[in-house]
């Protein structure tokens, strides 16, 4: 341990000693280190026959960002913002163009076969297990390819099988799998050997609400008794708001935001909704702090202010008026951050609060 | 690599979390990586065989019809000599000669890294970044996919009809250097052939559609040298010599084994360069190969 501490800050010389997570209280320092990493693509496009116009395209342009071990932190932008380019990145499938990388002190595009002994990839899209093989054979090639010893193996999975409900599986080959049962065999084969962080893209794409249930706990059961760092890009809000004490938001490969997911709505200032049903059809409700933005039937939608708290509104309009059910909707990803972008196009300056936030992101 | 499990086994005994420190042992040398290759792959090959196994009479089966079907391809030169007696001035055993080495030299490189041609589609589909973020050499995980066993059905096909020509071949004068150029030629021809399918797979991370174009390289290479090279063009013959070296596999070789003059006026003591034309070509593959993957690790999908 004390050789490789040593033989760390060597090779890491030129940065500073207290970043180098190799250093026994490590715990609050960074675990996940990026400074001005960016990418660039060529891009060929066709512009008649035999000719072709070359086009740069940043899609990660000069991004920092700190991740403690143990933390977990939601990765989310609209399509093609930066996101995979970044999951590409940190896990060393590809090279950065500019800029520093660090996962637990590894430089990933350098040392990428030393690297992923430490981290666990589940990419929502396409799985990493053998797709013609039962289940069981690619744990057990997982076993022997990232040397696991016998006993951790088998804890592991015996851990894995039970919390993600996977007895039944193993026998049955992967490409005989749903898409839920798939994704628990992907998190499963992603965590035998350990990995000290947990890279997840898009894990509950074209989930049903069951078994994003069911990864959500298990990952929040992971990252509680186990400290392993989870960083996850995704599209659905409920993942980051059950999961993740932080949110990272980037758009046209710059980071936005970096601060909690409250933040998020402030900035934004997005709307959830209140759905309420009343006894019989009535005239718009009448409230301060929310406007009546549909209505059908004795059925009326309500926006109100992310920020603020259902309960008073709620209070107020079951002691105004007949009510008989009611339910709040969060907003969708997409609109916050499509709101969050949008006003923050159009002031020149960012407010002192953002400010800071975005302080921390470069810091 | 073994004091890295070492330290894995002494911390698991220790009973507390297990530290990747202790087995987290610093880059790769290049021999060690070699060796970590080989490791992967017999691996995954041993997994694939295992799961071919579980469905026996398939395996059988489809091993058979790969026997048969590149068996056909020799029924189809044994016919035409029911009409002729020569074949380009080469006797029905000589065709057979250089048909058997081209064909074993084939089957191997087949067997061992045929699956690479579908690299151009895991490119494609993504899939190629899930070998990424595993700790083993790429080259080994693509090679070893789909490892089959039927593949064997070429090679038995091959070593039959060797066998028949060597039986059958009456007027060569053996000597000790002859039938040690045999092994020689198969091995050799079997590395050059790998070289091309490993170069054809870097040549699919730049052209994602080339398996097409690989093919014609590899089946198609392996038919031309089924055949005497008196039979093809001068500049054909040229060419799989001087800069596609497919010639080295069987014909240059093989023409002195048989006594026949070689094409080009070449030089006798060619037919002893094989081994070093594949360490030569199997370099060249290997550095092909980096090239593809590192620029694929620039570029991505």
């Amino acid at each position: 341990m004390d050789s490789h501490s040593h033989s760390h800050s060597q090779v890491d010389g030129s940065f500073d000693e207290s970043h180098d997570s190799f250093s026994n209280n490590s715990f609050n320092e960074s675990f996940i280190e990026l400074d001005g990493v960016e990418k660039v693509f060529d891009v060929r496009k066709k512009t008649g026959f035999m000719r072709s116009e070359r086009r740069e395209v940043r899609a990660v342009d000069s991004i920092s960002f700190r991740v403690a071990r143990g933390e977990m932190v939601g990765y989310i932008g609209p399509n093609g913002a930066g996101k995979s380019t970044t999951i590409k990145m940190l896990t060393g499938i590809l090279t950065p163009s500019g800029g520093r990388l660090r996962v637990a002190g590894i430089d990933p595009s350098r040392e990428r076969t030393r690297l992923a002994r430490r981290i666990g990839v589940v990419f929502g899209q396409r799985t990493t297990l053998w797709w013609d093989l039962p289940l069981i054979d690619s744990y057990k090639l997982m076993h022997r390819m990232y040397r696991i010893p016998d006993a951790r193996y088998r804890e592991n999975l015996d851990r894995c099988v039970e919390l993600l409900e996977l007895a039944d599986l193993l026998d049955v080959p992967v490409r005989q799998l749903s898409l839920g049962q798939r994704m628990r065999g992907d998190i499963a084969a992603a965590l035998l050997h350990d990995p000290e962080v947990l890279y997840l893209d898009e894990p509950t794409i074209g989930l049903d609400v069951i078994s994003k249930a069911r990864v959500r706990e298990f990952l929040r059961d992971l990252n509680a008794e186990r400290g392993t760092t989870v960083l996850l890009t995704t599209h659905d809000l409920q993942d980051i708001e059950q999961l993740c004490s932080r949110v990272m938001v980037i758009d046209h490969g710059r980071l936005m935001y970096d601060g909690p997911l409250t933040g998020l709505h402030e900035v934004g200032d997005s709307e959830r909704t209140l759905v309420v049903d009343l006894e019989r059809e009535l005239p718009p409700v009448e409230v301060p702090s929310a406007r009546v933005v549909r209505v059908e039937g004795p059925r009326q939608w309500l926006a109100f202010p992310a920020s603020e708290s259902a309960a008073p509104l709620v209070a107020r309009i079951a002691a105004e008026y007949p009510l008989v059910d009611l339910s709040v909707r969060e907003p969708d990803i997409e609109a916050v951050i499509a709101k969050m972008l949008h006003s923050m196009r159009d002031t020149p300056k960012p407010p002192p609060e953002q400010a800071e936030r975005s302080g921390r992101a470069a810091s | 690599m073994g004091v890295g499990v070492a330290g894995a086994v002494k911390t698991g005994a220790r009973g507390g979390r297990w530290t990747r420190d202790d087995w987290d042992d610093g880059p790769l040398g290049r021999w060690e990586r070699v060796f970590d290759g080989v490791r992967t792959y017999r691996m995954i090959a041993a997994m694939w065989i295992r799961s071919t196994m579980a469905y026996r009479a398939s395996f059988v089966m489809t091993t058979l019809g790969n026997f048969a079907a590149t068996g056909l391809d020799f029924l189809a030169i044994v016919l035409m000599f029911s009409q002729i007696d020569r074949l380009g001035g080469y006797s029905l055993p000589e065709i057979a000669f250089l048909y058997g080495l081209s064909a074993i030299a084939f089957g191997t490189a087949d067997l061992v890294v045929g699956s690479m041609d579908r690299l151009g589609r895991r490119v494609r589909d993504g899939t190629l970044d899930t070998l990424l973020v595993r700790p083993a050499p790429v080259l080994a995980q693509v090679a070893a996919d789909r490892f089959a066993l039927r593949r064997l059905g070429r090679i038995t096909q091959g070593l039959m009809v060797l066998g028949y020509a060597l039986l059958a071949l009456d007027d060569v004068h053996w000597t000790v250097l002859k039938v040690l150029l045999v092994p020689v030629m198969v091995l050799s021809g079997g590395a050059i052939f790998c070289a091309v399918f490993v170069g054809g797979a870097a040549f699919q991370f730049v052209a994602r559609d080339a398996s097409e174009v690989q093919n014609a390289f590899t089946y198609g290479g392996a038919t031309l040298l089924q055949y005497p090279p008196g039979l093809f063009a001068q500049d054909l013959v040229r060419g799989v010599t001087f800069v596609f070296p497919l010639a080295f596999v069987n014909w240059l070789p093989a023409l002195y084994v048989l006594g026949r003059p070689y094409p080009l006026d070449l030089p006798e003591w060619v037919a002893f360069l094989p081994p070093l034309v594949a360490a030569g070509c199997c370099a060249l593959a290997g550095l092909a190969w980096r090239a593809g993957l590192r620029s694929y690790r620039s570029t991505g999908s």
